[in-house]
């Protein structure tokens, strides 16, 4: 195996998931296409990427859900790729969309979801009860899985895949077409959970999301690994990059051009019809700006600063409007 | 010891989920009943008869109900996708698919009395060879279970499961001997009768039940055996080709 192209560098000795030349195809697409990956003991690590990309298979290959064409998978030291069953009970699952029965209730779900893994009755009862109060989910629990909100489903879905207490947690896209308040209390137990120390593989395609709760991002475009490093490294290049937003009115046309050449020390970019980005590596001294608007007849309304962030890495790796992945599900915003 | 939890508790959630429900407990009851009344009418033929119907009945009653079972327990499952958590649960193929057909088979056993109830105050049950019939009920069960397995497991739709099965069901009913021999089927169609599986255990039913019988009993347990091991690799190998993808 070389699975060592992605060596980690930052202090995670145990490498408990190795992922190596991992390719799968269905029928002529190119799912997953020779990705390699590790990722350490203890780590949450973040596979971004837009609709299509190859996450729920990758997944699926690591859980055993899905067959590799070819590639290794080493999970906690056990052989996957020989025997995909061999690693299931290190590893808790969450689907992208809920697998529990409609027909029986949260409580029941969750005990039965337990039961899986050969634990007893009264522990059983004792971790639903329990998983149902840190989920907030106590009134629902004798209340039929089909009878529950979106956001319920997602919990209760969390819920079930950490009742064994995996030592390796899969989710994928846990905050996907759910409001903002449940995506926050989401966020919340999962960053609890890797406080306890579960080593988790979080899939998603909101770029802020990964930025915020992932020590490690691997970007997916295409079946195929692009970028693959730690939050702190892949901000390196842009930590000193400035950058404002203004909002303007009273302006037809796109002024682009015009800014671009009139202050070439400094890199404007059209965000929408009346919102230009400025970027420069020194420090923007606004007021010319701000004349410069008012010679052509229009008015400046709001000049703000924006910290540097993952979404600039991203579309320059990608090439992918950070907006088209935002958009893309058009539902839940961070 | 933690398999026998999760086998135990996957068929129990079936059997809570699927067969106590009123729908398929009175199909239980009604059907069996409403072919015997139909095959009295049909011959008209007097209760003394009443014997020689019972084999069939009685595999009637296993086959509808346990064939019925697989096609929510595991088709619809696949579908809505909750057979996906069984899947990724430490627990071998082997053993998942025993516990999903587990209550299947309970319940054909049950159902195959459910015929014998009435019987045993119509006609005359005491030359009744119960320790070969209890032995062959279980069989019969074994191998219907595992044939609605096959085709739960070959199809992605429920109605597909319902319609596949009856495609089986229904022809088996008048190729199997139940309630005609098989000696008496147009000599093209006997052949057809030696390839179905409930041939044999319906054979060995009439023969412990009225003592008419084609083969020898072992031979018929033998051949049965031998059905429901080749249907169940099948339906595991299918499993891993098309849902294991
Ligand atoms: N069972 C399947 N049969 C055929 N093609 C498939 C199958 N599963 C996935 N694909 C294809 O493989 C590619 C990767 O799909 P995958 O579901 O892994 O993407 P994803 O990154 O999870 O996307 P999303 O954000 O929409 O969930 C897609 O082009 C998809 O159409
Ligand atoms: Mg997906």
């Amino acid at each position: 195996m070389q699975a060592s192209a992605f060596a980690n560098k930052d202090g995670y000795s145990e490498q408990l998931i190795t992922v190596s030349d991992l390719t799968k195809n269905f029928d002529n697409v190119k799912a997953v296409n020779k990705i390699s990956f590790n990722v350490g003991k203890g780590e949450l690590f973040g596979f971004l990427g837009p609709n299509g990309a190859g996450k729920t298979t990758t997944i699926n290959m690591l859980t055993g859900l899905a067959r590799p064409d070819s590639g290794w998978i080493n999970i906690a030291g056990l052989n996957c790729s020989k025997n995909p069953k061999a690693a299931q009970h290190l590893i808790g699952v969450v689907p992208d969309e809920s697998n529990l029965y409609p027909e029986l209730t949260g409580f029941v779900n969750l005990c039965f979801c337990a039961s899986l893994y050969g634990i007893s009755k009264k522990e059983r009862i004792s971790r639903a009860e329990q998983l149902l109060a840190d989920f907030n989910l106590e009134k629902a629990g004798n209340r039929k899985f089909n009878t529950y909100s979106k956001g319920m489903k997602r919990k209760l879905t969390i819920a079930a895949g950490i009742i064994h207490r995996p030592p390796i947690l899969f989710l994928d896209e846990p905050t996907t077409g759910i409001d903002v308040a449940s995506a926050r209390h989401i966020r919340g137990l999962i960053s609890k959970l890797f406080n306890e120390g579960t080593t988790i593989f979080l899939t998603t395609h909101y770029i802020e999301e990964a930025e915020r709760l992932c020590e490690r991002i691997a970007f997916i475009v295409n079946g195929h690994i692009v970028k693959n490093d730690t939050v702190a490294n892949l901000i390196q290049p842009i930590k000193n990059l400035k950058t404002l937003l203004i909002t303007y009115t009273n302006l037809a046309g796109n002024p682009e051009e015009k800014l671009n050449k009139a202050f070439p020390e400094f890199e404007f970019l059209q965000e929408s019809n009346n919102q230009i980005k400025v970027h420069s590596e020194k420090t923007i001294s606004i007021g010319p700006v701000i004349r410069f608007f008012e010679e052509q007849g229009a008015e400046v309304t709001e000049a703000r600063q924006l910290n540097p962030s993952l979404e600039e890495i991203f579309v320059e790796v990608t090439g992918i409007e950070a907006d088209a992945m935002k958009n893309e599900k058009n539902d839940g915003k961070l | 010891m933690k398999q026998w939890i999760a086998f135990k508790n996957i068929m129990l959630k079936d059997m809570r989920s699927y067969y106590l429900k009123p729908p398929n407990v009175s199909w239980g009851l009604v059907f069996p009943l409403a072919w015997t009344a139909m095959f009295f009418v049909r011959t008209g033929s007097g209760l003394e008869k009443a014997i020689e119907v019972l084999p069939g009945v009685v595999a009637i009653s296993i086959l509808f109900g346990t064939t019925s079972m697989l096609a929510v327990t595991i088709t619809f499952e696949k579908k809505n996708r909750s057979f996906e958590r069984l899947l990724l649960a430490p627990v071998s193929l082997e053993l998942l698919m025993l516990s999903k057909t587990g209550g299947a088979i309970l319940f054909g056993v049950v159902n195959s009395f459910v015929p014998v109830v009435p019987a045993a105050f119509l006609t005359d049950l005491t030359q009744v060879e119960w320790l070969t019939v209890l032995p062959a009920v279980a069989m019969i069960a074994v191998v219907s279970t595992f044939l609605g397995l096959f085709i739960a497991v070959s199809v992605s739709e429920v109605f597909e499961a319902q319609t596949f099965s009856n495609f089986f069901r229904f022809p088996m009913i008048f190729l199997c001997g139940l309630f005609f021999p098989v000696a008496d089927l147009p000599v093209f169609l006997e052949p057809l009768s030696y390839v179905l599986p409930l041939t044999y255990g319906v054979d060995i039913l009439h023969g412990s039940i009225h003592g008419q019988h084609i083969f020898p009993i072992w031979i018929n347990f033998f051949i049965l055996a031998g059905f429901c091991i080749i249907l169940f690799y099948f339906s595991l190998k299918n499993i891993h080709r098309k849902w294991i993808l």
